[in-house]
């Protein structure tokens, strides 16, 4: 562990963070939030376990290549739009389910506008750690070489 | 029925998709198989040819842009048949032939792919009803024909050549485009089957004079009208299967084709005759006297295919009903024999392995169904009786005789055209096969074609002969309604004959025999010449002017890279921002200049202070000596800015922005790490210079902002957006519902180029840095 403070900080608020990111991914149709702040929260978890320890362990701890984050989310959002055209109606046109009610979340709307979201979420943080990974690999091959 | 026009079109591009996979199951055979495409779509054409000489013209139309006013239409008349069916029909010839003369080639599957996709794209052009729909067509047979005459790649001069091609016409279709679009405007219709009644509307119109001459862009550079002649040789480059199909039968014929369509339109004027006319009469000398000089036999046979499209331009110019008829009867006698003869001189090639004339002769007792193909066709070519080509020369004869004063003169030009090409003809059909045996000279032992390589000369040359015997099995059905088509009225009564009695027409074509059989006698003295007089004229050509015109539009783009693109990130910005203040400064002038008012009033000590922290850090990001000074200052404007959003009630904003900003300082900091420290590295002038042009940009914005809050706004977008958030998207926050409801398609848009951008980032960092790994390892 490189950085105490940071790394504990890292590894304590990264589930916070990422329930954070979804919950304001979740409510961003009705209060402030939605896919772009919320990509970029859930972004945020990841670089800041990097900080603490290692930019690998990051990665380890996304699974998946942010590349493959990038495509699924256009996929997703792409997806979404289609709903709306076996309906006549254009492509990307809002279908909602019927609201209904759960414990805890009170009134719930579920419909391809917050599928799009998802999609958007996806695509933001893929670029943000896409671009992160590689900056900070491009850094550390530098510090090893002793270069500059 | 309206639909086998899309059914034939669906045909051919269907094969060249298949065309591929074809290939590789079946090898040499797949060309056989696809073959039987366009013969299908020959047929279906054919079997509508009955309505089509009563008079009938056939119409297929779906909507597509319907409010622009282009519709997929279709339409068969007439002139369509006679060029449908000899796409189809010589092109399935052709298929057949490049299955032999192709055989073994290890990219016969995209050949046919580009091959099919051509034909389909020619079939599409001159079925098409709608001008843009034309267009689209047209510039389809160019990058196919690009394609096809690269289709050599390895080649430097085959890629030269080609692109040489594909510039020539493409520019000129840019031309015809605008024409296009002007005749749309001024007829308010882009159906040439409605526009052709609309010639005096046209004609009377004052854009009349640029409609013509762009149009004639388009159509001067497709079918190599001098001073656009020089494609049509270097084309060449290609196989000779495409060779023979472009030339002969297609691409080439594209613009007498759109000449002959805008005829019952654009024709009848002193401009539009008088253009075609002199125009097409240069490029027919010009064709037949440098023809003299090739010794290779596809350059002689490509310098005729120009002699043939500036005459047939010519009789377009003139115009008169007997000029026309000439003009269709040369067309269609034309396409029989030239592709024919390319055909063979293609298994001449083939088979002995080189086109220069000056070694081939003899050949008839080694290849002798070849060479029975050849004489045929150059007899027909020869325009000697009992051949078509007899038929089509006598037209053009008695068109011209009954010319008087000054147009005599393209009487006399069609004479000396006529009889240098019979010379050319002889030269390319029979030099190579008569005389004594010269078979040791040659690089390889010569033995007859396989019968996929004849059967498609022999059939074209006895066609040919027979519809020079009994031309009234085309002269009602296909030749009659063409005239019709293009001199834009009733199908006329017409008798096509061999024998019309002794007159003049008939003692020109004795001189025309006489002279081209001496000139092929004197063949020898040309070729002696040959090369010192085509270096000679080289340097004063249409080619070398190309090359000019091409090679000083690269040293004019180099210069302006040099210039503009200098590699230095302070000269983009520094261009970037003087452009924007030189713009803001227009835009306030043009647009009211200043005018606002302050309203003290705004002013809270919590807002001051913001803005003065932001301008402390301003001052010092620009003044600080290290970059982690500089990064700690910009965040702090950023966060400020933040702020700012928060005060002002847009949180969704401001959460943005802090989460970018501390983004950005995370990201700047992995960057920082890589990069030298911060030095000073411009003079005081630089600085200063930078100084006022970044004050004034700022000040500019500033003001900008300010005159903006005082024009009025309409705020009915905003309002309506907001009230129909909820009832029509169900959800309260209206930015979001923007960003994926209203507007959901931007915001795809947009993530589209986050996600393109993510990629080029990598990839751009990546180049610099694999260069530095490698450098060091």
């Amino acid at each position: 562990m490189k950085y105490f403070i940071l790394g504990h900080a890292g590894r304590i608020l990264f589930p916070a963070l990422i329930i954070l990111s979804l919950i304001v991914l979740y409510r961003g149709h009705n209060l402030p939030g939605g896919g772009f702040i919320g990509g970029l929260m859930a972004a945020t978890a990841y670089i800041l376990v990097g900080l603490g320890s290692t930019m690998q362990a990051a990665k380890a701890k996304l699974r998946v290549d942010p590349v493959t984050l990038l495509a699924v989310g256009l996929a997703i959002a792409i997806i979404s739009g289609l709903p709306g055209m076996l309906g006549g109606d254009p492509f990307l046109t809002g279908e909602w389910l019927p609201t209904f009610y759960l414990p805890l979340l009170g009134a719930v709307h579920l419909g391809t506008p917050l599928i799009f979201d998802v999609g958007v979420y996806l695509v933001v943080i893929g670029f943000t750690l896409h671009t992160t990974f590689f900056l900070s690999e491009l850094a550390e091959s530098d510090t090893e070489e002793g270069t500059d | 029925m309206p639909v086998s026009l899309l059914i034939s079109l669906l045909f051919i591009f269907g094969a060249a998709l298949v065309a591929p996979s074809l290939c590789r199951l079946f090898k040499d055979k797949g060309g056989c198989l696809l073959s039987l495409a366009p013969f299908a779509a020959f047929g279906l054409l054919l079997s509508q040819s009955g309505a089509i000489a009563a008079g009938e013209s056939i119409r297929y139309h779906i909507e597509w842009f319907s409010s622009l006013g282009c519709a997929f239409s279709l339409r068969l008349d007439g002139l369509a048949l006679l060029m449908g069916l000899l796409v189809t029909g010589i092109g399935g010839l052709i298929v057949l032939y490049a299955s032999g003369y192709m055989h073994g080639h290890p990219r016969l599957g995209r050949f046919y792919l580009y091959l099919l996709s051509f034909m389909g794209a020619m079939l599409g052009l001159v079925l098409s009803d709608n001008l843009i729909v034309l267009f689209v067509f047209w510039e389809l047979t160019s990058i196919t024909s690009y394609l096809l005459i690269g289709f050599n790649h390895e080649e430097k001069i085959s890629r030269w050549k080609a692109l040489m091609a594909l510039l020539t016409t493409g520019l000129g279709a840019m031309a015809m485009l605008a024409g296009f679009l002007i005749i749309g405007q001024v007829s308010g219709s882009y159906e040439l089957s409605e526009i052709n009644g609309m010639g005096d509307l046209l004609q009377g119109s004052p854009f009349y004079t640029a409609m013509v001459l762009l149009v004639l862009g388009g159509a001067f550079t497709k079918s190599a009208q001098v001073p656009f002649h020089f494609w049509l040789p270097n084309a060449m480059a290609a196989p000779t299967p495409v060779s023979a199909y472009l030339h002969s039968a297609t691409m080439v014929k594209a613009g007498v084709f759109l000449l002959a369509r805008l005829n019952p339109s654009l024709g009848g004027m002193p401009l539009w005759e008088n253009t075609l006319a002199i125009f097409g009469s240069v490029t027919l000398l010009l064709a037949v006297v440098l023809g003299l000089f090739q010794k290779d036999l596809k350059a002689i046979l490509a310098y005729t295919t120009l002699g043939v499209l500036g005459l047939l331009t010519m009789l377009l110019g003139i115009g008169t009903e007997y000029a026309i008829k000439a003009m269709v009867g040369f067309l269609l006698g034309h396409a029989l024999y030239k592709a024919a003869l390319f055909m063979v001189a293609g298994s001449v090639d083939h088979e002995t392995g080189t086109r220069d004339v000056t070694l081939l002769r003899g050949l008839r007792r080694l290849m002798p169904i070849t060479a029975m193909a050849g004489g045929l066709a150059a007899l027909s070519m020869s325009g000697l009786p009992p051949f078509f080509g007899f038929i089509g020369k006598e037209l053009i004869y008695k068109a011209g005789v009954k010319l008087g004063g000054l147009e005599l003169y393209f009487l006399v030009a069609a004479f000396v055209g006529n009889f240098l090409m019979m010379a050319l003809a002889l030269k390319a059909g029979i030099g190579p096969f008569f005389g004594k045996e010269n078979n040791d000279a040659l690089p390889k032992k010569p033995h007859e074609a396989p019968v996929t390589m004849w059967i498609g000369p022999v059939l074209l040359g006895v066609i040919g002969l027979v519809l020079g015997l009994l031309p009234f099995l085309v002269t009602d059905s296909i030749v009659a309604p063409a005239i019709g088509s293009i001199l834009g009225g009733a199908i006329p009564e017409i008798k096509l004959a061999l024998w019309h009695g002794f007159n003049l027409p008939l003692l020109l074509s004795v001189f025309t025999v006489a002279g081209g059989f001496g000139l092929f006698m004197l063949r020898g003295k040309f070729w002696a010449v040959a090369d010192p007089v085509r270096a000679a004229i080289r340097p004063w050509g249409a080619e070398a002017m190309y090359e000019r015109i091409f090679n000083g539009t690269i040293w004019l783009s180099k210069a302006q890279t040099r210039c503009l693109q200098t590699g230095r990130l302070h000269d983009y910005v520094f261009m970037i921002v003087a452009v924007t203040v030189g713009f803001l400064i227009w835009a306030i002038v043009n647009y009211g200049g200043l005018q606002f008012e302050m309203d003290w009033a705004q002013f809270d000590p919590i807002k001051v202070g913001l803005v003065l922290i932001m301008i402390v850090a301003t001052i010092v990001a620009v003044t600080a000596s290290a970059y982690m000074t500089v990064l700690v200052a910009l965040g702090t404007v950023g966060f400020g800015v933040a702020l700012i959003f928060v005060y002002y009630g847009a949180p969704d904003l401001a959460i943005t922005q802090l989460l970018v900003e501390t983004l950005t300082v995370v990201l700047f900091m992995f960057v920082i790490l890589r990069l030298p420290p911060l030095k000073s590295m411009s003079s005081m002038a630089t600085k200063i210079r930078d100084a006022i042009l970044a004050s004034t940009f700022g000040g500019l914005m500033t003001l900008l902002v300010l005159k903006a809050v005082n024009i009025q706004f309409d705020h009915a977008i905003s309002e309506k957006l907001a009230a129909m958030s909820y009832p029509e998207a169900k959800g309260k926050n209206v930015v979001n519902v923007i960003l994926v409801d209203f507007r959901a398609l931007d915001t795809l848009g947009e993530i589209v180029v986050v996600a393109a951008a993510a990629l080029g980032i990598a990839a751009l960092v990546a180049t610099g840095f694999k260069k530095k790994k490698g450098a060091a390892s």
